[in-house]
């Protein structure tokens, strides 16, 4: 995605070189990486405070010293939006740290967001030059929410820089991070753009899923903020195949649709008992904290305020539904997981942080039926014990049951955190859509363009459930090829 | 932000609010819902379109003051507005000439039956209305349901108007007077439960519209399962009707009743 040319010439600006020789690189790797400070976990597990606080000034010149800011920069190869890494940690060094803010949003339309939850582990500091000389990756992550946090707090937002308007009309479907992404870019490329957005809310799952002890509203709001400030039309409460149609939005002179509608199909596991009240999925449970507030007092959304609760799944949505469960004032908050912690696909980071907060870890467990009381709400888990056998499809050792090892616990709540598909409510809208046995759009893989020529899809919509960094780089990679298209559109009919 | 254009009460506890909101009017049929949230801090509420005018661009709602949610709706005066509306949601009613088709409706589902004697009617059915109500006052919308059917059958529980009875005892009439094709049934869970048992002992087809427990109403919350012949079926997307025989109305009411405990009044 990088043109290496320009990132070459950029290392090669004086004030880089100068930076790069004012300390050794032997010296920039005996610093050792900076500790995240946290708030108490004693604490924390009755607040929805951020838990991450972020680093100090000192820390983040120190940390950003620590980056060899190598010629051939491999962490970038690891960030699926290509933010120019080095680049925004040098500015840090040397104290700039509006610059490096700018920097982040050149390729990035929510850097305070990623800062915060992206798996970092996974992608540029997996790949950061330290981890070969056995010495700990430099933290990106956390100077990239540091950049974007002292801009936020600065109170001087920079735009970035945008063409000039093209008076083209783009339409996207959902205002996720795919969403936000591709409405970022296209802005810059000097289209007028109008996200239509379902619910009442602006952000999708940044909202509604992903607790606000993880990343609050406020960061998410600052972010449309600045796109609305570069020129991002908003309209909520508006569904692309009911409210209006497809034809409205040709009839108002849309000439692209990107849509990037997410996954927001609930998965359920079929067995007896997962009907009866107090089994939720992870979607409802968090969208009825995270959007509908109903953890406060003064909102009129109720939620079950559950002493015992299990929730099945080991994903992030998992650790998130049960961190917020014990906020919530559960005794006993549970993981119900099928294989073991290595398998499990929740960051590192938040399964570190359920534990400190006293999270029961119920590994290779598997809920077979649910009771219920009286009244039909849920009493009691009936569980199978599992062990691990011969590696399956995913690489990951399959769980197998042992036959007759069942355990029947008490529970009062439980959320189910399997996963989810994709939600067929827009695509079902778009006849002649090429849509998987799973139900997500087929697209071609380097544009993201569907069978019908003006329409691209990213996000959820097309992979079935993954993070919110690799949506972000769909949306801008749609972006990228649906600009190409309508430029050599445009130019063939001159 | 969608401005109340008229406010009526069509009975002591049963607002009627006609709602500016032109691009659901256009686009809504019989049987669709919408969503309304009252407020910052209000709850989502699913409320099926009783009406709807292309002409003014609004759509008609009517509401029964139950809790706390449906109190607050209730509570909006004409010039004032809804914060957030969104819709239409839902599969639209399967509309077809079948031949006579009874629709049996209590309490507040007369009005989201409406639109579907009206459509019913429009294909060349012989449509006969069963309205039933505790008491007189109760009765709502009978005018109108007056003008698009070809009878109807009124029941109250204490006989202060039409026939003394239920609902059941009118759809029974009916069947026993003539071959009805499809029965369409809404109204409390309870009084579908005997509606749908009723019509499956005599072998009549019969659809009922389910109003469940909704967050978002778009399929991504799951709140409103509903299990349909031994299968999980979402009411938001999957519905709001369903083939009545199949549905499992007392797993209905208890999910209905989930949430009693913590509303607050």
């Amino acid at each position: 995605m990088a043109n290496m040319e320009y990132l070459k010439a950029e290392r090669n600006e004086s004030w880089r070189e100068e930076l790069r020789k004012s300390l050794k690189n032997k010296e920039r790797i005996a610093i050792s990486r900076v500790k995240m400070q946290e708030l108490d976990a004693g604490y924390r597990s009755h607040s929805y405070d951020e838990v991450n606080l972020g680093l100090t000034l000192e820390q983040a010149l120190r940390e950003a010293k620590r980056c060899l800011d190598c010629p051939d920069p491999t962490c970038m190869a690891g960030c699926p939006v290509g933010v120019n890494i080095p680049k925004f940690i040098k500015y840090i060094e040397c104290n700039e740290i509006l610059t490096a803010a700018k920097t982040l949003k050149e390729t990035s339309a929510l850097p305070a967001v990623c800062g915060r939850v992206c798996p970092q582990e996974k992608q540029c500091e997996s790949k950061c030059i330290h981890l070969k000389m056995k010495s700990e990756a430099v933290a990106i992550g956390y100077l990239e929410r540091f950049a974007a946090d002292y801009e936020r707090e600065s109170g001087s937002f920079s735009i970035p820089g945008l063409a000039e308007n093209n008076g083209i009309k783009i339409a996207v479907i959902g205002s996720g991070p795919a969403g936000l992404s591709f409405a970022g870019d296209m802005a810059k490329y000097g289209y007028e753009v109008t996200v239509f957005e379902a619910l009442h809310e602006i952000g999708g799952v940044l909202k509604y899923g992903i607790p606000e002890f993880r990343l609050p509203n406020d960061i998410v709001d600052v972010e449309i903020s600045n796109l609305q400030k570069m020129g991002v039309k908003f309209i909520i409460n508006c569904i692309v195949g009911k409210t209006i149609s497809r034809e409205d939005l040709y009839n108002e002179g849309f000439k692209g649709i990107f849509i990037a509608s997410g996954a927001g199909l609930p998965n359920f596991m079929n067995i007896p008992g997962e009907n009866l009240a107090g089994v939720l999925s992870a979607n409802e449970y968090l969208t009825r904290i995270n959007l509908m507030g109903a953890n406060r007092e003064e909102t009129d959304t109720p939620v079950f305020f559950g002493k015992k609760v299990a929730i099945i799944g080991g994903g992030n949505t998992a650790m998130d539904s049960v961190r917020t469960a014990r906020r919530l004032g559960a005794e006993k908050a549970m993981i119900v997981y099928r294989r073991s912690e290595e398998e499990m696909p929740a960051r590192v980071e938040e399964i570190k942080h359920a534990k400190e907060e006293g999270i029961v870890f119920m590994n290779l467990n598997n809920p077979i039926q649910y009771t219920g009381n009286e009244k039909g709400r849920i009493k009691q888990m009936v569980l199978q014990k599992m062990e691990l056998g011969e590696p399956d499809a995913s690489g990951r050792r399959k769980p197998v049951e042992i036959p007759g090892a069942t355990e029947t616990i008490d529970v009062d709540l439980v959320v189910v955190a399997v996963g989810v598909s994709p939600n067929p409510l827009v695509p079902s809208a778009f006849s002649g859509l090429n849509v998987s046995k799973w139900g997500t759009i087929i697209v071609n893989q380097d544009s993201l363009q569907t069978d019908l020529p003006e329409v691209y899809a990213g996000g959820d919509i097309v992979r079935g459930g993954a993070t919110v960094i690799l949506a972000m780089g769909d949306g801008r990679k749609a972006a990228a090829a649906m600009h190409e298209a309508i430029q050599n559109q445009e130019n063939n009919h001159i | 932000m969608n401005k109340i254009i008229e406010k009526k009460y069509l009975s002591e506890n049963v607002v009627q609010l006609e709602v500016e909101a032109p691009l659901i009017a256009k686009s809504r049929k019989a049987g669709h819902f919408v969503i309304v949230k009252v407020g910052k801090y209000g709850e989502r509420v699913p409320l099926t379109i009783a009406a709807a005018n292309t002409q003014t661009g609004t759509i008609t709602l009517v509401i029964q003051q139950v809790g706390k949610s449906s109190r607050k709706i209730c509570s909006l005066n004409k010039d004032e507005y809804i914060t957030d509306l969104v819709g239409p949601l839902g599969k639209a009613t399967h509309i077809e000439n079948f031949g006579t088709v009874v629709c049996a409706c209590g309490g507040v589902g007369t009005a989201p039956m409406l639109p579907i004697v009206e459509a019913m009617k429009q294909v060349g059915n012989k449509v006969i209305v069963v309205q039933a109500a505790r008491t007189k006052n109760l009765i709502i919308l009978e005018e109108e349901m007056k003008r698009f059917s070809d009878e109807i059958v009124i029941m109250t529980d204490d006989g202060s108007y039409g026939q003394k009875g239920l609902v059941t005892q009118g759809v029974e009439q009916v069947i026993n007077r003539e071959k009805v094709d499809l029965c369409v049934t809404i109204g409390p869970a309870i009084m579908m439960k005997f509606v749908s048992l009723l019509t499956k002992k005599y072998d009549v087809p019969t659809v009922a519209s389910l109003n469940t427990i909704m967050v978002d109403g778009t399929g991504m919350c799951g709140a409103c399962r509903v299990t349909v012949g031994n299968k999980t079926q979402f009411v938001c997307v999957d519905g709001p009707e369903f083939d009545a025989h199949q549905v499992d109305f007392d797993e209905m009411m208890m999910r209905l009743n989930a949430y009693k405990e913590y509303e607050t009044m």
